[in-house]
């Protein structure tokens, strides 16, 4: 290699970059070093030049394709941004030969990277080089032996079949159809899975000829993993044709796998409904999909059931206009019905997740008349998922009927979710409180919830506390410093005394997360005492927060408080004997005191040293 | 497919919290482990099922009784609903017992198998065991942990594969009569049936395909070739497969049988299908088969080691120990039979990963690697390659010597080191005396290499400036 060096690159310095030294580090024995070099290749690449990188290093990447598949996913990448390093488009194609390599490797990741980078580099190809490299790339690879070039080669026909001649053209269409009926069913499936991508770039009267073919034998093809890709196509193929040849060409095909014998691929059906509904119109919406919907939302597999159940909403809002009110009271309804006592609550939580969206279609009447009922029955489900994804969607319900409606049962819903065994869900639930306490006022909230709230800010797990104390912060947002004042604070302060160290501390947390919200006033006579006799706490831990707390709450604070009363405690705190409590009462003094912006100071605790430097320089 | 993703985003606990207040996979999962049995095979179907019942086959004379075989095989086609536990009792019961006498007749009797009988016994094995396998309860179904779902119609579904592998097994049956009906659809159909959760089944499974392979030679290559697809589907594709160890099982067995020289197809199987099944992340519940299937190549053609070997060290684990302690008893029992022309082609790579293994901080890992010390063979093997093996050592033992934090692993290490210098003291002499320096060398070699980087960054940041116009060229 060391000879070669000579050639000297367009703008390489090869007396400091001899591709020796280079390839050296590509060739590193440790995995990690090779793996860093090859991230960095353009780096390699930027001080070899454009025409060493292409007679060189490509050539050397190309033969040493055999690494560790992390190595070749990270080389795959890198190839798809290397159109300028070669010399730009011009000489794009020298990048074909390692990309060809990788996109026959057995790593499905790296295969797929390879393909992706190919198919970004294709478009960097003039239609000339397009014919003369890339077209027969992919037939190469699309003639492979081994079944990974094959199920490449998918991915690569529709980028170049809208730019290549007709003759070519025809040749790509055979090479598809020849791999749709491929032997190994992996090939069958990376087809199906492009099918609808090249029904796009077809013309209609292929689409018609060819493609529907194919789709037609891919969708009964032997194995449902192969079939239920055929779905997802039937959404682009039913989009690209006319209304009028809908019927014939896919409906009979659509409704064989809405009653397919797997039960993947009426998941699928199920799972892609709302795109299908709309890609074959109201028409047979009406007609087909509406008896295949009620099918799946009785399906005898619980998977089908939830997938379809998801859909409600989407499918019923998606109906035509005119008939929308009568399809959902007289076929959909009925259904949702049966599912909410369905006995799979995954089922049942899916269907909870979407059926207050169905109010606004239906207006108020219905709603109270209909579904309400199922609401209800659904706030009582044993399975808290279900509950939750009720109350999560109850601002649709607000819209429409008004939330009073619901808070007989909301509130024993709530209360039991607040106080569940799994802290996941009492924690879910404490993230609609600011929303409930919304819509149910504050009086409903003073009187019923204002409890919970408080309870929770001494629950055993420390995620629940936080989270209760920035429900407090939220709650005083939308109901006001003066509300804070009379219900709230009095009791946050008078955990400051409580026996458990634990308890005294969520009071400093509250204090952080309140102080900003309540304002200076409240602040200053109220809380800031509070903190400041906190700093004789017995526990090492209170007194180092209260160092955190007075940091934090010190922007609220005017500087006459600051000066005379946070001052000297904190001085105090910095002679403190424990190493901890010492370390955070000097990061609010030197926080406080070497700048004169205050509210700098409150940003840059936050921050780290550098932008500490920075800004102490920019202040005034 | 959709459930299990919803249940993982619930199911993210970082696992010191499990402990305290469980909302962890497990008990997300124990919550719906109600359902421990299921069954897809039946869409809601409404009316009783009626079945006319049948004399017994031993009560009617001999020439009647072929006529009335097949016409208990045409009433065991009908299929009933065991998730239901109520619907159909007596019918039910009915089919069981005439499975059961079925089993007994195929075993005992003699000139029952009328050409007629072929078409009908396939057709009602297949018309109970072929079916669409239900979902399981999740993807996260971790089969090392959970219960299998077991099969709800299992009281049926038994019998009739009891009854299958009776007639497969029977002194009259003909492979050359049979083939018109167990063809490769049947075939394909039966190897799907293998990703079953109930293990009951894929223990029948294995023995039914056993004697299918055996008996009918025209279609062997294809049911390896749809092995090799579903092995590369599972491991590339899905990692869900729950038959590969039973697979893996009769390839044991076939591979034993494989003829020398192995043709190409063979060779193939072994580098691109066995070896990448060492990635998949559920490689304990089948490892023990694929080594035994990976050492039975290796026996037969010896010249397989060095890309099995490789192959191995290409996906070495990287960051889950316990692969790696498998991984470790595999290559041990490769050495087991290695020749020693194959240990010199492949012993530099092979030492080098040791010697990462035996400085591993995971105690198990570095113990497993170490006690290739106690094999005698490769101790042979070692000491013969001494001055090869030993510098790629020497280093790692060395450090570890002093540094592992376990006790254990120091006193191994003691005595492997013990055992170079016995092996080859003048070079154990040396490479004490050059220890240091040559940690010095590497050093500065790494320090090199930093620069050339720095070097090269610079180049980089003063081009992109140069390019944007901030400094001029």
């Amino acid at each position: 290699m060391q000879h070669k060096s000579k050639m000297a690159g367009a703008d390489g310095d090869d007396s400091l970059y001899p591709i020796a030294v280079l390839i050296d580090e590509l060739r590193n024995e440790d995995v990690q070093l090779r793996l860093n070099s090859i991230k960095k290749l353009s780096t390699i690449a930027l001080a070899l030049g454009v025409e060493r990188t292409r007679t060189e290093l490509l050539p050397f990447l190309t033969d040493t394709i055999y690494d560790e598949d992390e190595v070749l996913l990270a080389l795959a990448e890198q190839l798809g941004n290397f159109t300028m390093l070669v010399g730009g488009p011009e000489y794009v194609h020298c990048l074909l030969p390692p990309l060809e390599s990788l996109a026959t490797v057995e790593e499905t990741v790296v295969r797929d990277k390879a393909v992706e980078s190919l198919r970004k580099i294709s478009q960097e190809h003039s239609p000339v080089d397009l014919e003369v490299h890339f077209e027969p790339l992919v037939k190469r690879l699309a003639s492979g032996d081994w079944f990974t070039s094959r199920t490449s080669a998918c991915g690569l026909f529709s980028v170049c079949y809208p730019r290549v001649s007709s003759t070519v053209k025809a040749e790509i269409r055979q090479h598809f159809r020849t791999l749709c009926s491929d032997d190994t069913p992996m090939v069958r499936r990376a087809a199906a899975s492009k099918l609808g991508e090249f029904a796009k770039v077809l013309e209609l009267d292929y689409v018609k000829s060819d493609i529907i073919s194919l789709f037609t034998a891919l969708a009964s093809d032997e194995q449902d993993s192969v079939r239920l890709l055929a779905v997802e196509a039937c959404v682009s193929i039913a989009t690209l044709l006319p209304q009028e040849d809908l019927e014939t060409l896919v409906m009979p095909t659509l409704r064989q796998a809405a009653e397919d014998k797997s039960w993947r691929v009426r998941y699928m059906v199920a799972d892609k409904f709302s795109e299908l509904q709309k890609a074959v119109g109201p028409e047979i919406t009406k007609n087909d999909l509406v008896p295949a919907f009620q099918n799946l939302l009785k399906d005898c597999e619980a998977e089908v059931r939830a997938a379809a159940a998801n859909k409600v909403k989407e499918f019923c809002e998606n109906l035509p206009e005119d008939s929308r009110e009568t399809i959902i009271m007289t076929h959909i309804l009925p259904c949702v019905k049966e599912l909410v006592s369905d006995t799979n609550q995954h089922v049942k939580s899916a269907l909870a997740s979407v059926i207050m969206g169905l109010s606004t279609i239906l207006g108020k009447d219905n709603t109270v008349e209909h579904l309400l009922p199922l609401f209800l029955a659904q706030l009582k489900d044993e399975c808290p998922e279900v509950r939750l994804n009720i109350i999560s969607n109850l601002d649709c319900v607000n819209e429409v009927i008004g939330i009073r409606q619901l808070s007989q049962s909301l509130l024993p819903a709530i209360v039991e979710l607040a106080e569940d065994a799994k802290w996941r869900v009492r924690l879910a639930i404490i993230e609609y409180m600011p929303l409930l306490a919304g819509q149910l006022g504050v009086e409903f909230f003073d009187e019923k919830l204002n409890t919970l709230c408080m309870a929770w800010l001494i629950d055993h797990v420390y995620a629940i506390r936080e989270a209760a104390t920035c429900n407090l912060m939220k709650l005083v947002e939308k109901f006001g410093a003066e509300w804070a004042q009379n219900t709230i604070v009095p009791k946050v302060l008078g955990m400051a005394n409580d026996p458990n160290y634990l308890h005294r501390m969520t009071t400093l947390f509250c204090i952080n997360a309140l102080s900003e919200v309540c304002g200076q006033d409240i602040t200053t006579k109220q809380m800031l005492p509070v903190v400041l006799k906190m700093s004789n706490d017995q526990v090492a831990n209170v007194r180092f927060n209260v160092a955190k707390s007075l940091q934090k709450i010190g922007p609220v604070l005017d500087s006459n408080a600051l000066q005379t009363e946070v001052k000297p405690v904190l001085e105090k705190l910095d002679t403190d004997t424990d190493m901890d409590v010492k370390y955070f009462a000097q990061e609010a003094i030197s926080g406080k005191y070497t700048t004169l912006s205050i509210f700098f100071l409150y940003e840059v605790a936050s921050l780290g040293p550098l932008h500490l430097v920075i800004l102490i320089h920019f202040s005034p | 497919m959709a459930l299990s993703r919803a249940m993982s985003s619930a199911a993210t606990t970082p696992p010191s919290v499990d402990k305290v207040d469980g909302f962890s996979r497990k008990s997300v999962r124990k919550a719906k482990q109600k359902r421990s049995q299921s069954s897809s095979q039946f869409r809601s179907q409404g009316k009783p099922i009626e079945l006319t019942p049948l004399p017994l086959l031993k009560d009617v004379p001999a020439p009647e009784q072929p006529e009335l075989f097949l016409k208990k095989l045409q009433q065991c086609c009908t299929v009933f609903d065991f998730m239901d536990t109520l619907s159909d009792l007596k019918m039910k019961e009915y089919k069981r017992s005439t499975l059961n006498e079925l089993v007994d007749y195929v075993t005992v009797s003699r000139g029952y198998l009328t050409e007629q009988a072929y078409p009908e016994v396939v057709k009602m094995v297949s018309y109970n065991i072929f079916r669409t396998l239900p979902p399981t309860d999740s993807n996260e179904f971790d089969p090392e942990e959970d219960e299998p779902t077991l099969e709800a119609s299992w009281p049926h579904l038994q019998l009739v594969y009891e009854f299958f592998i009776r007639f497969l097994e029977s002194q009259e049956f003909q492979p050359s009569i049979a083939k018109k009906y167990i063809d490769q659809k049947f075939v394909l159909q039966l190897l799907e049936l293998f990703d079953s959760e109930d293990p009951r089944e894929r223990d029948y499974l294995k023995t039914v395909l056993h004697r299918i392979y055996g008996k009918f030679l025209g279609l062997r290559a294809f049911i390896r070739k749809q092995i090799n697809n579903i092995f590369l589907r599972f491991v590339y594709e899905t990692e869900h497969f729950n038959g590969v160890a039973e697979l893996l099982e009769i390839l044991g067995s076939i591979i034993n049988g494989f003829a020398l020289p192995l043709k190409a197809e063979h060779k193939q199987f072994l580098v691109k299908v066995l070896i990448p099944l060492h990635t998949v992340r559920s490689l304990s519940l089948f490892h023990a088969q694929l080594a035994y299937c990976i050492v039975q190549f290796l026996e037969k053609d010896p010249a397989l080691t060095e890309p099995v070997i490789r192959g191995l060290l290409k996906f070495w684990p990287k960051t889950c120990s316990q692969k790696e302690v498998m991984y470790l008893g595999e290559l041990e029992e490769i050495l087991d039979v290695i020749e020693p022309t194959q240990f010199v082609k492949i012993q530099e790579p092979l030492f080098k990963q040791i010697s990462r293994c035996v400085s591993s901080p995971h105690f198990q890992v570095a113990e497993r690697a170490l006690y290739y010390w106690n094999n005698e063979y490769i101790m042979s093997l070692i000491e013969e390659n001494s001055s090869v093996v030993l510098p790629i050592m020497f280093a790692s033992l060395y450090r570890i010597s002093k540094e592992h934090w376990n006790p254990a692993i120091v006193a191994l290490v003691y005595n492997v080191l013990k055992a170079f210098m016995e092996m080859n003291s003048t070079l154990f002499d040396e490479l004490t005396a050059t220890y240091k320096s040559d940690r010095q060398r590497e050093k500065k070699k790494e320090k090199e290499r930093e620069e050339l980087w720095k070097k090269l960054e610079d180049l980089e940041l003063k081009r992109s400036l140069r390019r944007d116009g901030i400094i001029p060229t």
